[in-house]
């Protein structure tokens, strides 16, 4: 109560200029060291004014880009995701056991993404029905997901058929099919969050859940979905890289869960909810294909890598939650 | 005994009966589970994962977690693999001291993270999972620590010891639950990490340091996760970049959360956490004989994690109903 | 100082601003070695922040305390302690997973980190003061599943442990059933003899009446009189807590009231109220008076389907509702302005335009797709009708002033079109000038037909502003008053639980 009244004394503020508003985002952030990961990499070495080359490099991440840009959505609306790496290799599993199987292609495909989906509802039963915390029913799922890869896998690699495979090599207009396909789903999820009911409404759950509540909300369902999407982009997400690979193993992008996670952060969303855009995620994702491409470029080891992705979660962490101190008041 | 003491000592006995119900059925079907060679089995296999365990169960317990365990591991396996590789006449026991203090300094890392930035633990550490693995290679060059480096006497620590030949590393592994014990139940420290994951907000009213009691958590896992390092070059005498305390962390989770440690701080005990331990060694261990193929573990683990949070989390809404009934 | 009551405690000017607000304003009191002493006052009268300004837990902006004839500086809840000053919380603070014992123990003993646990005599410590209490507890049990009554027992043993001499029990009573109180009061009378003193706050004049040496009425922040019980009555002590000069806002017309919008019979939800019935009819304003915790956001809460009562019943329009969800009552023609304007009301970080749609989503998407010319008509119209204060309908609402976001607040409601208002303290932490604008408002509402349920703590703002008051006390509404009859004695003579009334 006390905390109420001083709040209520506080004098009517002057607004921000429009320039501070824009400049002083975290998504402005990601694009200036987008231009300047560009530039720098430009120097590095001249591939890298070559934009097939990045679309080329940007189609070995494309597939995680994707699923980070509906993460980014569950994050918003104030839950996490830590599984849907283990997600996407379980659903390639499952697929490609099926083909093998017997299963036609097409029947196959929708086997896998139902897994997906079955995926995604146990997310939102243990975190949303159980009321268990996301963060921590993921790791269990992230662990269980990969555990079941392993068993349907085990070691060993299934070939998928050559006539799924390559969608890396489709071009439409001269741009890979994945590349395609991210720009449309971040369009198709921009269009969502910016301007649909359903997209305000996961910025008010995240940033309020109980004043949501009260103004007729239901953030419960809301989220179920927000889960279940993302269990079925996963899986297509985990099929796609199936088709880029040739062939699926137990450990399809293990600990890919960090670089998601990642993108999301380094494009200004925020750790606790409320606050971020899929424009943010957007640039995150090209941002991030630029670093390592670009230490790929100078010869660094691949498993560098790990450390810059470490590096980049903290550091993205800290200067978003910074940054959203300085414009909150 | 009181309602929730009861089904505290309930879960500790209850592991316990687990423990003994799967060994009895897994010996009826195949005898030779039922030996004392397969009891040194599941010794050996549980060493690494204890040390682990005694670690997150105090990091959950002050209501934090920690998930960059296997990469401290591995960091500090690497560090002192290196060390006997540059400084071949070191003395064998010198990677002791060494690899505590290198994991004591990547436990202070996360715990400087998590108190100076106030950042939720699991991201930190989820970053620094990263990040120390990545300079794991960065400081071997990728390359992998043989077995000709790893001195024999290191080595040896693995197969046998003085007393009634017990591998030293099992005898290392209880005396550290021993000293968590102790740590836990009988010092003012122990008692105040209890206290500051019962209820963060009421612990400073009572006196508490919380930030130095966070970091002296995250320090103490960092240290006993390096500790885990040098017991691994010993256990397989190799340490290698992108393996060695890979996945570490889910194991020593899944072994933490059966034996009853809660997620939502306060609760936890050495002895459940031991027997959470000792289960999934045998579980590792009868695979095999079943003729299970191995691969089956991880889905197991994470099963069961799945599993004892719905436990913790029914046991945890019956405490609730009893204080509302008790109110009314 | 009369020598045989030595004083224990003597503040002098005490006062206290929350940004800004003066919350408490020179207060002086003294408090003797043994006594029982009682604060009384209405909700928000200071008693409460003096109280936390003793035990630490808030510094005074102002002001001095004497501990013993000593100035004390009590800059924390530790250096409370150590001074032998302790504060009872009506749900007390504590550990849940640690064990009693712990709980009575745990910041008192010294030493090191690494320094061993005494754990025999921390369980040997424990057992005797709650011997002293006559309390019989197994120490060893987790404090979690303990009962309210029980939790307080072991933050008395707390502050024995710590040798209190001064123990501020803040509204210990309204949790506990009628034998624990008995035994709680006969633990107080028994530390009394042993020379301690007592701080007990309470809204019930009945239990003070029969526990308290003395009494300090506070009201608005300031210290208005000390006396013992004996020679002050109840009807004294109401017109002391009340006394204040009523600034009588006027409506500027009554409205004509209409047929029945809502009505309400034996609505209860055990622990929170009890067999709540009343009607509202179109263009009247119900006030719903009270103390802080009497039930009547539970009400509310319950009549939006936030918490939905157990059981009674009721219809909206004349005919039978079922309110399960917000979403339900809103259907229904329900609005509500909650309390908890940070907790329950705002986003606080998105845009006043978001802020003011949020229920009205069908409004501004008409296809789902929002419309941002027609969500920036509606804001537009909605913030001038109510002049709402604002740089910009793009600002983040917490960049308003708590008067102008509660007007936001009001104004989501407002665009849903509601037949039935319900306000709960609409007006707490908002300028004056601010407030004369929404009791302006609450009237033209009511005028145009709207049937309001206005809850509020001020009298003031009921007198002037309702048809008809209810009175709600320890969960049952114990008076209905008519514009003509009610007045600031007969709301409080309902409010403050007394023998007979909370049977």
């Amino acid at each position: 109560m006390t905390d109420s009244a001083q709040s209520a004394i506080r004098e009517l503020a002057p607004a921000r200029p429009t320039w501070h508003v824009v400049l002083v985002r975290p998504e402005t952030m990601t694009f200036l060291l987008l231009i300047f990961g560009l530039v720098g990499a430009s120097f590095l070495s001249p591939f890298f004014l070559d934009a097939s080359y990045i679309l080329r490099s940007f189609t070995l991440t494309a597939e995680m880009s994707i699923v980070a840009l509906v993460l980014t959505m569950v994050v918003i609306s104030g839950e996490i995701d830590l599984s849907p790496a283990a997600n996407m290799a379980l659903s390639a599993c499952i697929f490609a056991w099926a083909q093998e199987a017997g299963t036609p292609l097409p029947l196959a495909v929708i086997v896998g993404l139902l897994a997906g989906l079955a995926m995604g509802a146990l997310n939102a039963f243990m975190s949303i029905r159980m009321q268990l915390p996301s963060i921590i029913v993921t790791i269990g799922t992230l662990i269980f997901y990969r555990g079941l890869a392993q068993v349907i896998a085990g070691d060993r690699s299934i070939r998928v058929p050559d006539s799924f495979i390559g969608i890396n090599t489709i071009m439409i207009a001269g741009i890979p099919l994945p590349v395609v396909i991210f720009v449309g789903v971040a369009v198709l999820l921009g269009l969502v969050l910016g301007t649909t009911v359903v997209g305000r409404q996961i910025y008010q759950i995240g940033t309020n859940q109980a004043a949501a509540l009260h103004a007729g909300i239901n953030a419960k369902r809301i989220k179920v979905g927000l889960f279940l999407v993302l269990g079925v982009v996963s899986a297509a997400a985990g099929m796609m890289a199936a088709s880029r690979l040739g062939s699926v193993r137990y450990d399809l992008v293990l600990g890919g869960e960090l670089q998601m996670v990642l993108m999301a952060m380094l494009g200004g969303t925020y750790i606790f909810g409320g606050r971020g855009t899929i424009l943010g995620t957007f640039l995150a994702a090209w941002l991030l294909v630029i670093v390592s491409t670009g230490m790929t470029v100078a010869n660094l080891l691949p498993a560098i890598q790990l450390t810059v992705l470490g590096i980049l979660l903290i550091v993205a962490i800290i200067a978003t939650n910074f940054i959203y101190a300085r414009t909150q008041r | 005994m009181t309602f929730l003491r009861s089904i505290l000592l309930r879960r500790e006995a209850g592991i316990l009966i687990m423990i003994v119900i799967f060994c009895a059925a897994v010996g009826l079907y195949k005898p030779q589970f039922l030996t004392g060679q397969s009891l040194r089995i599941v010794l050996l296999l549980t060493p690494l994962i204890m040390i682990g365990a005694m670690a997150q169960m105090l990091v959950l317990v002050a209501r934090h977690v920690d998930l960059s365990i296997g990469s401290m591991l591995g960091f500090s396996a690497m560090v002192v693999g290196l060390m006997y590789r540059e400084i071949p006449d070191i003395y064998w026991l010198v990677g002791f001291p060494v690899a505590i203090l290198t994991g004591a300094i990547l436990g202070l890392g996360n715990g400087l993270l998590v108190t100076i930035f106030k950042l939720p633990s699991i991201i930190v550490t989820l970053g620094t999972l990263s990040l120390y693995r990545g300079l794991t290679f960065i400081i071997s060059d990728a390359r992998q620590i043989n077995r000709s480096v790893i001195p024999t006497e290191l080595k040896a620590m693995s197969r046998t010891s003085p007393i009634f030949d017990i591998p030293w590393i099992i005898l290392i592994a209880f005396g550290i639950a021993g000293i968590t014990y102790v740590i836990a139940r009988h010092t003012q420290l122990g008692r105040q990490i209890y206290a500051l994951g019962s209820n963060p907000e009421a612990a400073p009213l009572r006196g508490i340091d919380v930030t130095k009691v966070t970091l002296i958590v995250f320090t103490l896992a960092g240290a006993l996760s390096g500790l885990a390092g040098i017991l691994y070059a010993s256990r397989w005498g190799f340490v290698n970049p992108s393996n060695t305390g890979a996945g570490f962390e889910f194991q020593v989770i899944a072994a933490v959360v059966i034996g009853g440690v809660s997620i939502n701080g306060g609760v936890g005990t050495v002895m459940g956490t031991v027997l959470g331990v000792l289960l999934l060694g045998c579980v590792a261990a009868a695979l095999p004989l079943l003729g299970i193929p191995g691969s089956t573990q991880n889905a197991i683990y994470g099963a069961v994690i799945l599993i004892a949070l719905l436990i913790d989390r029914s046991v945890r809404q019956r405490g609730m109903i009893s204080v509302a009934g008790a109110a009314k | 100082m009369t020598p045989e009551r030595p004083m224990l405690i003597e503040a002098r000017g005490i006062s206290k601003q929350f940004g800004g607000v003066e919350v408490l304003s020179d207060v002086d009191l003294d408090l003797h070695v043994g006594e029982i002493h009682a604060l009384l006052g209405e909700n928000g009268a200071g008693k409460s922040t003096f109280a936390k300004i003793l035990a630490g837990v808030h510094s005074p902006t102002r002001g001095t305390l004497k501990l013993n004839g000593q100035t004390v500086d009590v800059s924390s809840p530790i250096a409370a302690q150590k001074l032998g000053i302790a504060l009872i919380h009506q749900e007390p603070v504590s550990f849940p997973d640690l064990s009693v014992a712990e709980n009575i123990v745990m910041g008192r003993q010294g030493g090191g980190l690494l320094s061993r646990v005494p754990w025999a005599t921390i369980i040997a410590d424990a057992e005797r003061y709650l011997d002293m209490l006559g309390v019989s507890l197994d120490v060893n049990r987790p404090m979690r599943g303990l009962s309210i009554a029980n939790q307080q027992m072991v933050e008395i043993a707390r502050s024995l442990a710590s040798d209190s001499k001064l123990i501020i029990m803040d509204e210990p009573t309204a949790p506990l059933t009628p034998r624990e109180v008995d035994t709680l009061f006969a633990i107080a009378r028994r530390l009394r003899e042993e020379g301690r003193t007592i701080i007990f706050i309470s809204h019930r004049l009945e239990e003070v009446r029969m526990l308290c040496d003395r009494v300090t009425i506070f009201r608005d922040g300031a210290h208005i009189s000390t006396q013992s019980i004996d020679s002050i009555s109840d009807d004294e002590i109401i017109r002391l807590m009340i006394g204040r000069t009523l600034k009588k806002f006027m409506r500027k017309h009554v409205a004509e009231i209409g047929e029945t919008a809502l009505e309400v019979s034996n609505l209860t939800l055990p622990g929170l109220f009890e067999d709540v019935s009343f009607s509202l009819r179109r263009g009247e304003i119900i006030g719903l008076g009270g103390l802080v915790g009497a039930g009547r956001t539970d009400v509310a809460r319950a009549l939006f389907g936030v918490q939905p009562a157990a059981s009674g019943r009721i219809s909206i329009g004349g005919s039978d509702a079922t309110i399960e969800k917000p979403t339900d009552a809103i259907n229904l023609g329900l609005a509500f302005v909650p309390e908890d304007r940070a907790g329950h009301g705002i986003f606080a970080t998105l845009p006043v335009e978001h802020n003011l749609t949020a229920a009205i989503p069908g409004k501004v998407a008409p296809r789902g797709f929002i419309s941002r010319k027609v969500e920036r008509s509606i804001s537009q119209k909605a913030v001038s009708d109510l002049s709402v204060r604002l740089a910009s309908l793009r600002q983040p609402i917490v960049e308003l002033s708590g008067g102008n976001q509660q007007k936001v607040i009001l104004a989501r409601w407002l665009l849903t079109e509601p037949d039935i208002l319900i306000l709960d303290e609409p007006t707490r932490g908002i300028d004056i000038g601010v407030k004369a604008e929404f009791y302006d408002m609450i009237g033209d509402l009511a005028e145009a037909g709207r049937a309001i349920l206005l809850i509020s703590s001020e009298l003031p703002e009921l007198l002037s502003l309702c048809d008809r008051i209810l009175v709600m006390s320890e969960g049952r509404v114990t008076a209905e008053l008519p514009r003509g009859e009610a007045t600031q004695e007969n709301i409080m003579q309902a409010a403050v639980p007394r023998s007979g009334v909370a049977a």
